[in-house]
């Protein structure tokens, strides 16, 4: 699975209950679509960390980072290349 | 001489802000700063556009926004105009929006428009509404009904004196009660202003001060938050939420934030990470906590992240805002207090035949003052069960859900409710809005919804759920169901499928058998 498919289904299972793939678009804002709140950002943090072996540091966790599924992508990607 | 006109009326300070200071930085909302000046001209031309647009004294207008710049120019546009404000959860689903537009007739709805999949469905069938004002980017939504805010600010032209006294009504806030239908909390500009005196007296604030916002302004602690500073003519740093704590850090060491108000949870979680990365805020002198009882093992952790702050511990409810604070100078010798009233208001503590108990013991919390609310909006019997004759004619003490002692020095203790509303997150939680929403799941028979001990939430909510017969039920689908109906503090945390539930010997669910 690729990495954006592997954060759809973590989103799609643990926040939205469903598999429906049009629920959810790629650049769909976490906080504006209210996805996400403050306690499931820690939850997305250590699925990234556990899932993908990158260790995420206090100060990046911010929207640019974090807030949409093409945000995520791209970010791991960049802490990937470190 | 001339003599000093006093502040009767929630917006006046705003505009005494303005011409005294109108430089000075009255909001940065999500880094974006905003003069008093500014403000104050926005409120203006929003106020007078609510008011073309058939925004009489007295009537409604709903926010259903996110914490922005545009929520809080629409609080104090509503209160110009002569109006009630409103406010929404943004998380808030279509069916509860609905409901909160007609319950209270609201004939204007502002809101943003990247929250269209909630309010469009919910405003289709409204017979009462005349005009919905959308923050953002309208052009995707196509649709004629709405008015973008820019667009209304534009249009707004003078303001005219809507007549409004103190006793009039500012604000209607839903909370959620135990019988299941959210219900409006009625205050008026003289509940509030003396609410936010008591406030400002005891956290001892000043002008000079930077208070941080970063809790919803549809819970009423987020929504003091901005009352105080603008009474203030302080500085408000405003963010949507704690979702993204980096961006919360930043903005509290460049804008060197004073006053940081949160819930156990985003301590809980403030107090996780400092110990992943230590953190330190020398800036903030003053850190408070309500909804839910803080663990006095997190005050030691909060006094390293917070080193030069003094840490209140208080108690309030919606009903009149807040109770009670402890002195920050008592947090360690009285540790499980939530301290004296506040301000200018008494308590008491009354047994179930309206006898005062005596130190130590246990009975019922109730309130005398100005901070009362009028009542719950079109439901006199539901507010003549919570208002009850003083013992001077025509006043009325707040009763409580609450069980409360006093000690020997006046300092109050929290025992438990004596209903059955849950407190999850800081948030109040009917456990029949959850169970009537669990219900209507194709293949379930019979649920029960309780509360269980959870570390970071306070409570968690559990849900007990007997499906019917060869039902093909499952959580996936519960769970599913509630995301779409419910807020997310209302979801429960744990869903558990089980053959039949506990019944007392008159055949009613008894929930204290479940766990």
């Amino acid at each position: 699975m690729s990495s954006e498919e592997k954060i759809r289904e973590f989103i799609l299972e643990n926040y939205l209950f469903t598999d429906d793939q049009s629920e959810l678009n790629n650049d769909d804002s976490f906080l504006d679509q209210g996805i996400l709140d403050s306690t499931g950002i820690l939850e997305i943090i250590f699925f990234i960390e556990d899932e993908f072996g990158i260790k995420i540091k206090d100060d990046e966790m911010v929207p640019d980072n974090l807030d949409s599924v093409n945000r995520i992508v791209a970010f791991i990607k960049r802490k990937q290349q470190e | 001489m001339e003599i000093q006109r006093p502040l009767r009326l929630m917006h006046e300070s705003l505009f005494r802000a303005a011409r005294q200071h109108p430089q000075k930085t009255a909001l940065v909302a999500e880094g974006e700063e905003t003069t008093y000046e500014q403000l104050a001209e926005n409120v203006n031309r929003l106020s007078a556009f609510l008011q073309q647009h058939g925004l009489e004294r007295g009537e409604r207008c709903v926010i259903f926004m996110d914490n922005t710049l545009a929520c809080a120019i629409s609080i104090y546009a509503v209160l110009a105009a002569g109006g009630v404000f409103v406010i929404v959860n943004p998380q808030t689903k279509q069916d509860k929006l609905a409901y909160i537009l007609q319950d209270s007739e609201a004939k204007v709805l502002i809101t943003d428009s990247h929250l269209h999949r909630v309010f469009l469905p919910a405003i289709e069938e409204n017979p009462h509404l005349c005009s919905v004002i959308a923050s953002g980017d309208l052009e995707k939504l196509a649709q004629e009904r709405l008015t973008g805010f820019a667009d209304a600010l534009e249009r707004g032209g003078g303001l005219t004196d809507s007549g409004v006294i103190q006793k009039d009504l500012a604000a209607l806030i839903y909370t959620s009660g135990s019988t299941g239908d959210p219900k409006g909390v009625m205050h008026t500009h003289l509940s509030m202003t003396f609410v936010l005196g008591s406030l400002i007296e005891y956290l001892r604030l000043s002008r000079e001060d930077r208070l941080l916002l970063m809790l919803p302004l549809a819970f009423d602690y987020g929504l003091y938050q901005l009352f105080m500073s603008i009474q203030l003519g302080a500085t408000l740093i405003m963010e949507r939420s704690f979702t993204y704590p980096a961006v919360i850090f930043d903005r509290i060491r460049e804008y060197a934030v004073t006053v940081f108000p949160a819930v156990p949870t985003i301590y809980a979680m403030l107090i996780s990470m400092h110990h992943r990365e230590p953190l330190c805020f020398p800036s903030v002198t003053r850190v408070t906590n309500t909804a839910a009882a803080l663990p006095a093992g997190q005050v030691p952790a909060l006094k390293e992240i917070f080193p030069n702050a003094l840490i209140y511990k208080m108690y309030g409810l919606t009903e009149c805002k807040r109770v009670s604070y402890l002195e920050p100078e008592l947090i360690d010798t009285k540790p499980g207090s939530v301290g004296k009233a506040i301000p200018g208001t008494q308590v008491c503590i009354l047994d179930e035949d309206g006898n005062p108990v005596g130190p130590g013991e246990t009975g019922i919390l109730h309130m005398r003052g100005t901070h009362l609310m009028l009542g719950y909006w079109r439901s006199p019997e539901l507010s003549d069960r919570v208002l009850i004759d003083a013992s001077l004619p025509g006043e009325k003490l707040l009763r409580t859900g609450d069980w409360f002692s006093m000690d020997e020095d006046g300092d109050l203790y929290f025992k438990g409710r004596s209903d059955d509303i849950i407190k999850t997150r800081g948030e109040k939680v009917s456990p029949l809005e959850v169970e009537n929403v669990v219900t209507m799941v194709v293949g379930v028979k019979e649920v029960a919804v309780i509360g269980v001990p959870d570390e970071t939430l306070g409570q968690a909510l559990k849900c007990f759920v007997v499906p019917e017969p060869d039902s093909a039920l499952s959580m996936r689908d519960i769970r599913k169901v509630c995301v779409e109906k419910l807020e997310n503090f209302m979801v429960p945390k744990y869903i558990e499928i089980v053959a039949d539930l506990p019944r007392t010997s008159t055949g009613k669910i008894s929930k204290k058998d479940l766990s």
